[in-house]
């Protein structure tokens, strides 16, 4: 089974780039706040005609929206 | 209206606006969701279409004209493909690339792109459809395809991740939402198992040879197998679960916090249950009983996630009486519960022993495919057409109520069917008389089987006819619509 020599290795990989994600995600705080961002996608009102749709390929109007740092940790 | 609507908001926040956006990033890219859920319909249909065909092959052998390209060997990858990568795919990057956008309140990283892998696995799917009946076909399966749509495949999959990832780097949230954290754990490992599956020495444009010989491409080939079935057909939809069931309910999901461990349980403890699929072969033992225990471990995250999903619903169950939508996504998590439970009960190796080789594991394959896979892209596909065409609803509620009806009668008889026939073809296999001859020729088990096959293709057939009833509606349902784009809000505040 010398093909094990391929796939245990990269299995190791895998493993310790999902426990990179998982550091990182913990350290960044993804996980300091588990209410609010269930809650927070209902928010999104994605209902037609609720979020001021405008038909594709028409001309749209500019808005302003805010540089990302200012919604970033 | 909008347009006034944005300019006086503009007009009120002036002292903390800060920067323009032009017309382009003011909205959401919906055109390519649109594109992929259209194209998840069709394909559904053509998929299924032909599953349904090579059941009446099984039933009738020479329904179909007699020539090489018809036939069931030819036909049957033709249907797997098509109903795991083009329609499940499809349904995977509409409702990803809608998913990514909506949390992160940003358009897609990359409109070219995102169009690129619209066409591009489209193109990958027409390619599948002309060279598997003609019989080009590298004989592994769930990965068909010759080396040079696998190269075209990975050229997709490279932009599908840039623009997914793209748009998650560029979000305008603190938080990634949970369904993303599946959705790109999806990408990625289906990106790592194509490769090093696909990995081949071409002979010509149309032939190649595996990298591994024998036994070791077995073990490749179910490490890539099984691997499919967990993240292609599982993590992705239940990416789809975590966003959709909870937005079609207006429900936040049951416990956020057990989502997050659903997560981290499932991806830590998935990518060693391919050796199931090797019980009693040349596989060394310890591989096999090593594939049956992390098959074992798997029940536990898959019940915690299907019951989170199932319970988003607790104290709104009345919801499911009105909701036929919400009723496409409840029962496809109890099968998803039905199958991942069932499948870790096959892995045991006593267990195997009885069903492997028998339509058992056809009936496990479409409890999962039909009833959980269908179900919640199903679902996915009604919540999405209305707000792709500008509309509030579907053109007919009472359709989808039909459709679901159809196809759920379908399911249960397609997969009861099957369970019965492979677990009498099990017992008949293994039935020895008392001098040790066995007690029934094969083809004595086939007799036996015919009438399970007809219920069978009845099944298929009611599972096809809601799909055709559900591309009626979406037609109706973008008739009377517009093809619309979304500004894109504000996000609300932690």
């Amino acid at each position: 089974m010398e093909v094990l020599m391929l796939l245990i290795p990269l299995s190791v990989v895998l493993v310790a780039l999902i426990a990179g994600a998982f550091w990182w995600s913990v350290r960044s705080g993804q996980f300091d706040d588990l209410e609010g961002p269930a809650h927070r996608i209902l928010a999104d009102d994605d209902r037609a005609g609720a979020a001021h749709d405008v038909p594709a390929g028409e001309t749209r109007d500019m808005i302003e929206i805010k540089p990302d740092g200012e919604h970033r940790r | 209206m909008g347009g006034a609507t944005s300019a006086s908001a503009a007009a009120a926040n002036k002292g903390n606006r800060t920067t323009m956006a032009t017309s382009s990033a003011a909205t959401f890219n919906y055109k390519v969701v649109r594109q992929f859920t259209i194209m998840t319909v069709v394909w559904g249909i053509v998929g299924m279409l032909v599953g349904v065909i090579i059941a009446a092959q099984l039933l009738w052998p020479e329904v179909l004209p007699a020539v090489p390209w018809l036939s069931y060997g030819r036909l049957r990858p033709l249907h797997t493909n098509a109903v795991i990568f083009a329609f499940g795919g499809c349904a995977l990057f509409a409702t990803s690339y809608y998913v990514v956008q909506r949390t992160c309140h940003v358009r897609l990283f990359s409109d070219a792109l995102a169009a690129f892998t619209f066409w591009g696995w489209n193109l990958v799917i027409v390619l599948a459809a002309v060279t598997l009946p003609l019989g080009i076909t590298t004989s592994k399966e769930y990965a068909e395809l010759e080396w040079p749509i696998d190269v075209l495949i990975t050229l997709v999959w490279v932009a599908y991740a840039v623009v997914f990832f793209g748009t998650l780097v560029k979000r305008r949230t603190a938080h990634i939402y949970v369904a993303n954290w599946f959705f790109g754990a999806f990408i990625l490992t289906v990106a790592l198992l194509h490769v090093v599956n696909s990995a081949a020495m071409p002979v010509t444009f149309w032939k190649s040879y595996s990298a591994y010989p024998g036994v070791q491409d077995a073990m490749v080939q179910w490490w890539y197998g099984h691997n499919a079935v967990g993240f292609f057909l599982t993590a992705g939809f239940l990416g789809m679960m975590y966003y959709f069931v909870p937005k079609q309910a207006g429900r936040p999901v049951y416990s956020y916090r057990l989502s997050v461990v659903h997560f981290w349980a499932l991806i830590f403890t998935y990518m060693w249950a391919g050796p199931h699929h090797l019980h009693y072969t040349a596989l060394p033992d310890w591989t096999q009983s090593l594939g049956m225990l992390f098959s074992l471990i798997l029940l536990a995250p898959s019940w915690g996630g299907m019951i989170n999903g199932i319970m988003t619903l607790s104290g709104a169950w009345h919801k499911l009486r009105e909701d036929p939508i919400l009723k496409f996504m409840i029962v496809s998590l109890s099968f998803y519960g039905m199958s991942t439970f069932e499948g870790p009960m096959m892995s045991i190796k006593t267990v195997n022993a009885l069903s492997h080789y028998t339509d058992w594991t056809i009936g496990h394959v479409h409890s999962g495919a039909l009833g959980w896979v269908a179900f919640i892209s199903i679902g996915c596909v009604y919540y999405l057409v209305p707000r792709m065409f500008g509309k509030e609803a579907m053109h007919s509620t009472k359709a989808v109520n039909s459709h679901f009806w159809i196809a759920t009668i379908g399911v249960v008889l397609y997969i009861a069917s099957m369970w019965i026939a492979g677990v009498m073809q099990g017992l008949m296999w293994r039935a020895v008389n008392a001098d040790g001859t066995l007690t029934y020729a094969f083809v004595e088990s086939v007799k036996a089987t015919y009438p399970f096959y007809a219920i069978r293709l009845a099944g298929g057939t009611l599972f096809l006819a809601g799909m055709v009833v559900m591309a009626w509606n979406v037609w109706r349902t973008a008739a009377g619509g517009r093809a619309t784009e979304a500004r894109i809000p504000e996000p609300a505040h932690a």
